[in-house]
């Protein structure tokens, strides 16, 4: 993980700017450390129970340590009806870890998040932010191979 | 009815990266027909005189609402384009955008012509970043041919919650918050992002404007039935051959857009409008899809006959558990309780009890939830009831 100690430039910026700003520094520093989410605060003014209320309130923000990849199943209607269990478990086979988990290497992270929005080319997942659609057991190994 | 292309007119037809390609279709001639030949309030007037109505889920009368944004006062003024596209199984919005984004762009500076607004915002879900390059390469072709010397657009990326779709929510999450409901009254065209007057809505309303413009509204109005004008586009999924985008006259079948277009076949039922819409079952097949019968956003889930409702319904629900934003107690408290006893009959352990505690608790949320999300969410759940009734009776425990 990149630890350098340079916090996002926070300039010029305000309240308003929070989410966008955590979502910078999240991929920066890889989480939303307690230091960062403190240091956060003060610069922009902020009691640090607003900037951790914010930060616990969005999926794609995380304020647990997250592998390098990270892996979106979706888990909603459309896709349990095209059989999206059988790439939940293929995924978790290839990287042998469960939904919720990260590998102890720190390359992949895996959730279960809801619809992304592909139902017609269903199943699918996103992989940081790449959409991968009409997936298949099979071409999961390949499509995992391509992230370092 | 027949399958009709207006909003998706130029989807699959230009290169929405080449804004050239897009003026060759009458690009931009609205914007310039505004703001040349008309008032705002002749603006105003014509999107009335059309009949749109929002086709985020709510239909609030489009005109109406920028009528009331232009008459406030404020010294400044916002719109807002709603590109949170959350609803389970909707995904029409993300297929306009990808197919053309600059129909959008020319709508929403003529929304700022009207209302009196220099500055728009278009809110996209985080799932939706793959489009971020495309919608920012048209924003800046627009600009640099001149289209945009009086409205200023900004993307603002959201994080990942389903509530944000909720107009008041997504103002909170633009602010830079949690994305907490708004206690209304005051309405966004009062006091909406900043507390300023605002206006938002859905892409697919906004794709409806240059051409309401250019066309006339009596053009559009002619569409539809009495109380829904024109075109609306469907996302279809599940069990069905063909599932896509499909855009028909507001009106039409329920039948022809899933057994005619999507091929779908021994159709058990159908959810229309995502976690919050209506289960309808395949009796009903023959319902029209409008405004005064049912529509939402425009989600079309089908399931075959090999599917549990039970299962459907405890999925949904799970779903909406866990994006209810947490501000209001009925919904808060009262999914997971929904969600508990769902549980049961799942595993076949309800009881008669349970089903009169689930009607009344849905008939407080549809009551006194804050937000669109608490009080719809019970629709699963009741329609499963009244349609499916034996699903239940056959899962309560008998001893």
């Amino acid at each position: 993980m990149n630890k350098s100690k340079e916090m996002i430039p926070i300039q010029g910026k305000g309240r308003e700017d929070l989410v966008v700003l955590l979502a910078e520094t999240q991929s920066k520093f890889g989480y939303l450390t307690g230091e960062l989410l403190i240091e956060m605060a003060k610069s922009l003014g902020l009691s640090v129970s607003e900037v951790y209320g914010v930060a616990t309130f969005y999926s794609f923000l995380s304020t647990k340590p997250l592998g390098r990849n990270v892996i979106r199943i979706c888990k909603s209607l459309p896709c349990i009806l095209k059989n999206s269990q059988t790439i939940i478990e293929s995924v978790a086979r290839e990287i042998g870890i469960k939904p919720g988990e990260t590998t102890p290497d720190g390359k992949f992270s895996f959730q279960l998040i809801n619809c992304l929005g592909a139902c017609d080319e269903a199943p699918v997942m996103m992989v940081n932010n790449d959409v991968h659609v009409d997936l298949t057991p099979s071409k999961i190994s390949q499509i995992l191979r391509s992230y370092k | 009815m027949p399958e009709k292309r207006i909003v998706l007119k130029n989807c699959g037809v230009i290169d929405p990266r080449r804004i050239t390609t897009y003026l060759d279709r009458d690009g931009f001639k609205a914007l310039k027909k505004a703001r040349d030949k008309m008032t705002p309030e002749e603006v105003i007037e014509g999107i009335k005189a059309s009949g749109l109505r929002g086709r985020g889920g709510a239909g609030f009368p489009c005109g109406l609402k920028w009528e009331l944004a232009r008459k406030a006062r404020g010294d400044e003024k916002y719109v807002i384009c709603n590109a949170d596209e959350g609803e389970v199984g909707t995904f029409k919005d993300r297929y306009i955008m990808e197919g053309d984004p600059f129909t959008l762009i020319e709508a929403m500076a003529i929304a700022g012509y009207a209302i009196g607004s220099k500055r728009g915002y278009i809110y996209l879900r985080a799932e939706y970043h793959h489009l971020l390059d495309l919608l920012t390469n048209a924003i800046s072709q627009a600009k640099e041919m001149g289209f945009l010397q009086h409205f200023d657009i900004d993307i603002r990326l959201g994080a990942g919650a389903y509530i944000c779709g909720e107009e008041s929510a997504l103002m909170d999450s633009i602010e830079g918050k949690r994305g907490e409901v708004r206690y209304r009254p005051p309405f966004p065209p009062q006091s909406g992002l900043w507390e300023k007057p605002t206006i938002i809505n859905n892409v697919e309303t906004l794709m409806n404007i240059p051409q309401i413009i250019l066309n006339g509204a009596q053009w559009f109005s002619q569409l539809g039935t009495e109380r829904s004008k024109g075109t609306k586009v469907f996302s279809v999924s599940g069990d069905v051959k063909k599932p896509g985008v499909y855009e028909l006259v507001l009106g039409s079948h329920l039948r022809e857009l899933v057994e005619g277009l999507a091929l779908a076949e021994k159709v058990k039922m159908v959810q229309i409008g995502g976690a919050t819409g209506r289960v309808i079952p395949y009796e009903m097949i023959d319902t029209p899809l409008a405004f005064e019968t049912i529509l939402g956003a425009g989600a079309v889930t089908v399931f075959d006959e090999s599917r549990d409702v039970i299962d459907m319904v405890y999925r949904t629900t799970e779903f909406l558990a866990e994006e209810s934003c947490g501000k209001c107690t009925p919904c808060r408290e009262g999914m997971e309780v929904t969600l508990e006893i769902l549980g049961r009959f799942s595993s076949g352990e309800g009881t008669e009890k349970d089903i009169i505690i689930l009607q009344e608790l849905s008939s407080v949320m549809m009551l006194s939830s804050l937000c669109g999300l608490g009080q719809a969410a019970p629709n699963p759940v009741m329609d499963s009831l009244q349609y499916f009734r034996s699903a239940y009776d056959s899962r309560v425990w008998k001893d």
